[in-house]
């Protein structure tokens, strides 16, 4: 293994250490805790937003804290979902009487850890309501398993629900409106090599020179599939192809998002985009906005997702309404 | 008495001892089918346990068991966390104000699977560490245990059974036909967790 670090069991409190003084005009760390606030917060009036998950996702998920997006972010250690008691805390720091949201990826970890910390919060009288991102088409999506992942797609989740919050509105409309997104929005990643955990020191697995694991999630783990690599425009139109027969898409608006996994450079992902756009427009689907860059990544995984998510007025306004996030200006 | 004060901390001891011990094979068996980080969390919650236990007294078997599940939950985070304490705390509840004999041993392990269910939404022969407390707690129902070697041979039958089951819970479940052939690491760290068990009631007092 070959990073920068100085200890592998410092690397989260390092980490936000770091973030919070490079940012400190805007955000702080809740003292003895992983979490990252909004310098205002609690915001009054306001229903406060929380998210979270493992760290390694970065900027996910403190770069998303700002005004107009989240109100806090809760890292847990490298890949593993935050404790209830550091959701606690954030739900206690940033609930202005109007209640708080919670932003929940859908893996096990964090469904129950975020389950037991709303426990927590609701006996403690903060009321909390909850909504779990699943926008990975690569899941089958079965009553039989844990479902869809919540993949890079969670970012127009925070985005939408952040601008709404904003505007003052009730809790159970920047629910409704958070959920309208989960809704309308889909995503697929694919991985050509995979990252390692510092605390592991070693890949979480292996491939050859000539394979691609399609399917991926973003904690370093196999895809569902292994095929041999294909050109840039093949992952493109399979990837997308999935997400297409996945949702009704004709005729309408979308936003696309294509992610970086960690490691793969910025000339891979327009050349990526390249394609999506020019399927889009055959199939006579308008891009109203596009995100190209890292925004939920896999530690130095290389790889990439797209992120296509179906506009109405309420998402498009709320997708253009101004954010100070660090990562999503 | 199966478990004494001094045993249940002796327990927590061992069973951090085992999963020190086993970090690599439990992250590898994780980087088969999940994310890869099992080992390290295991070993890193029970050592939590162990730093907290170590400056505190206790009066109770159920004392113990409570700090356990609170450091747990606190410490592990991920799916592990919320699953090993509920489990442990779930134990302490049924065990409060008890002394520990197999009859209410049962019980508390009985407490924990439904714990575990409950948190997991968790069922059996889904390829989790609920099939191996399933099987604890079955085993414990039985005649009284002379030999506590026999539950470990029924957790590891029962490992052994589910290698080949695809999981349809958490993380190993995104892998669907893929986690067929692999061992369940949650299923593999509740087996150290009875392993250091049945060392310390087999201790001499």
């Amino acid at each position: 293994m070959k990073k920068v670090l100085n200890h592998t069991d410092a690397v989260v409190e390092e980490m936000l250490d770091g973030f919070v003084k490079a940012h400190s005009d805007s955000l702080k760390r809740l003292p003895d805790t992983s979490v990252v606030i909004r310098n205002d917060a609690p915001v009054t009036g306001k229903v406060g937003i929380v998210s979270g998950g493992g760290s390694g996702h970065e900027p996910a998920h403190a770069g998303y804290v700002g005004k107009g997006m989240l109100d806090a972010a809760v890292a847990g250690e490298v890949f593993t979902s935050p404790t209830p008691d550091q959701v606690l805390e954030a739900i206690k720091a940033v609930d202005s009487g109007e209640g708080v949201l919670l932003i929940i990826k859908n893996y096990t970890g964090d469904v129950m850890n975020f389950d037991m910390a709303a426990e927590l919060a609701e006996a403690e009288g903060i009321t909390v309501e909850k909504v779990i991102v699943n926008d990975d088409v690569s899941v089958e999506d079965s009553t039989f398993t844990s479902g869809r992942r919540g993949i890079a797609g969670t970012v127009f989740v925070h985005k939408v629900a952040g601008a709404i919050a904003e505007t003052k509105a009730p809790l159970q409309e920047v629910k409704a409106a958070a959920e309208n997104v989960i809704k309308q929005v889909r995503s697929m990643g694919v991985a050509l090599s995979p990252c390692t955990v510092p605390a592991s020191g070693k890949p979480s697995f292996t491939l050859e020179e000539d394979e691609m694991e399609i399917g991926i999630g973003i904690h370093g783990e196999p895809g569902i599939e292994r095929v041999p690599l294909q050109s840039a425009d093949r992952i493109a139109d399979t990837l997308l192809g999935k997400i297409l027969a996945d949702h009704e898409y004709d005729n309408s608006e979308v936003a696309v998002m294509i992610n970086g996994m960690g490691a793969t450079p910025e000339m891979e992902l327009y050349i990526v985009y390249r394609q999506v756009a020019n399927l889009l427009k055959e199939k006579g689907i308008t891009i109203y906005a596009n995100w190209v860059g890292e925004y939920m990544t896999a530690l130095e995984m290389a790889g990439f997702s797209i992120t296509l998510l179906k506009l109405d007025h309420q998402i498009k306004s709320a997708l253009s309404a101004t954010t100070d996030a660090q990562a999503f200006k | 008495m199966i478990l004494t004060v001094e045993k249940t901390i002796q327990w927590m001891r061992e069973i951090h001892k085992r999963m020190e011990a086993n970090k690599e094979q439990l992250t590898a068996l994780d980087q088969a089918i999940g994310d890869g980080d099992h080992g390290i969390n295991m070993a890193r919650g029970f050592g939590e346990v162990v730093a907290k236990i170590d400056g505190t007294e206790y009066e109770s078997v159920a004392d113990v068991l409570k700090s356990a599940a609170m450091t747990l939950t606190a410490k592990i985070g991920g799916a592990s966390g919320p699953l090993y304490g509920t489990a442990f705390l779930k134990m302490a509840t049924a065990l409060q104000g008890q002394e520990v004999d197999q009859q209410n041993l049962k019980s508390a392990i009985d407490q924990a699977l439904e714990g575990i269910k409950m948190r997991g939404n968790a069922e059996l022969g889904e390829k989790t560490l609920y099939d191996v407390w399933y099987q604890v707690a079955d085993f414990l129902g039985t005649e009284k245990v002379e030999d506590w070697q026999e539950m470990l041979e029924v957790c590891q039958a029962t490992i052994e059974d589910t290698r080949e089951l695809k999981a349809t819970k958490g993380r190993a479940s995104y892998l669907n036909e893929r986690s067929r052939g692999h061992v369940d690491p949650g299923s593999m760290s509740s087996y150290y967790i009875f392993e250091a068990l049945a060392t310390v009631i087999e201790m001499e007092d």
